[in-house]
């Protein structure tokens, strides 16, 4: 089985890609080939040994379907790919764009609908909340800094400031929040959004839906250490059946199709606040593999077209603590990818 | 007051909340009063062993039980 995989950045705001690729390597093993497929020249994934086979760059999301789809069919030419699992949210509108087109070259997938995608983006949040009886904080679309003064009166202070795509600032004071809104709105573009602050405890959800509305997995984690970025550099998972139940809820009510995280902050009250939904599998999925839900292994097999009986057990006090390590790479391994856009890291 | 079900203990005084991912360290005395609370045995009894075991006045124990009992509840191991 041959899979292209995106995500290889693994940085301090890592892509998922490489925690997708181990628990796809622990559940298939030697019958598996992974291409890796990067956009820039120095996503660490590229060059690590054990992990894509080869890596491929691939055009920005950006610069649309059409040279997306010409370069995938060069690869695919070449590779001769069974799927391919996209874990960038800014990928995903133009992956399920060609996704009929994909699958009629032989190329399968496991994603949502644009209309599932769009349902649960930062800026219908609040409505897909309230549409849905979910708890989700009150948000605005910021377009410029007079709509930023006007949420931040409206919504109070701590505020939080996200980035369209990726990136969230607590702001204590206007000023904080005005640098963060230009710093967002330069990164990602416009809106920004402006969200309520709720204190709390963060828990993520990491969940597989098979797209007719029954949860395949579903395994919650408490963020043990948290960067600067907001990311978990040390989690575990937990036993609360209130979580579950939540996600469940979630993959019920969308019909939801492949993976996704939500992000959850539980108040002193015990109230779970929907605080975001990612659209793909997070960076520490990992762990749901080794705590007994391989939720990638899952998503392959049902998009190969196997039934998959739902998980129902996992393992409670599972932890992952990330770390960083210096790979060392041979200038003529950078050199290659960056002339000429692959690189075959096996040969090594 | 009762200590939550699925609080997990070990012999060397880790204790492990699930529901919340939380975990803890205690000394020996601790682990085993908690053992003994998990176990459900009555509140009067553990203290009267302490008072058996330790160089403790009755009234010291009844202040340290308090905060003992309130440490419980903020760690969030006791059921409510």
């Amino acid at each position: 089985m041959i899979i292209g995989i995106t995500g290889l950045n693994a940085n301090d705001n890592p892509g998922p890609g490489i925690a997708v690729i181990r628990s796809l390597r622990e559940a298939f093993s030697s019958d598996l080939k992974i291409i890796g497929l990067s956009y820039e020249s120095l996503e660490p994934g590229i060059y690590m040994q054990g992990l894509a086979d080869k890596t491929y760059q691939i055009p920005y999301p950006t610069a649309g379907t059409a040279a997306l789809s010409e370069r995938l069919e060069h690869i695919h030419q070449i590779e001769k790919l069974d799927m391919i699992i996209p874990n960038f949210d800014s990928e995903l509108y133009n992956f399920i764009k060609i996704t009929p087109w994909l699958n009629s070259i032989g190329i399968k997938t496991f994603l949502p609908s644009h209309e599932q995608l769009a349902s649960r983006d930062k800026i219908n949040l609040f409505e897909f909340g309230k549409k849905h009886g979910f708890m989700v904080p009150a948000d605005r679309q910021l377009n410029s800094l007079n709509d930023l003064q006007k949420a931040g009166e409206e919504l109070g202070y701590p505020l939080v400031v996200k980035g369209k795509y990726y990136e969230a600032y607590v702001n204590y004071t206007p000023d904080l929040a005005q640098k963060s809104f230009h710093q967002l709105s330069a990164k990602w573009g416009l809106p920004v959004i402006a969200q309520q602050f709720i204190k709390g405890t963060e828990i993520n959800i990491a969940g597989l839906g098979d797209g007719k509305g029954n949860a395949i997995s579903v395994i919650p984690m408490r963020k043990l250490y948290i960067t600067d970025k907001g990311k978990a550099w040390a989690g575990i998972t937990i036993e609360d059946n209130e979580l579950i139940e939540l996600a469940k809820n979630f993959i019920a009510v969308t019909k939801w199709r492949g993976g996704f995280e939500l992000e959850i902050m539980r108040d002193a009250d015990g109230d779970l606040y929907i605080m975001e939904i990612n659209p793909r599998f997070p960076a520490w999925i990992y762990l749901a593999a080794g705590a007994g839900q391989n939720q990638p292994a899952a998503l392959v097999k049902m998009a190969m077209g196997e039934e998959i009986v739902p998980f129902t057990e996992y393992a409670v006090g599972k932890m992952f603590i990330r770390y960083s390590w210096d790979h060392l790479v041979d200038i003529a391994d950078f050199q290659q990818f960056s002339a000429f856009g692959e690189l075959n890291i096996t040969k090594s | 007051m009762r200590i939550k079900k699925n609080i997990a203990t070990s012999e060397n005084g880790f204790i492990f909340n699930p529901a919340t991912g939380d975990s803890f360290s205690a000394n020996h005395l601790a682990s085993s009063i908690l053992l003994s609370m998990k176990n459900g045995e009555d509140a009067g009894l553990i203290k009267q062993n302490i008072l058996e075991k330790y160089d403790v006045a009755p009234e010291q124990l009844e202040r340290d039980w308090e905060d003992w009992l309130m440490q419980l509840k903020e760690a969030n191991l006791v059921e409510v």
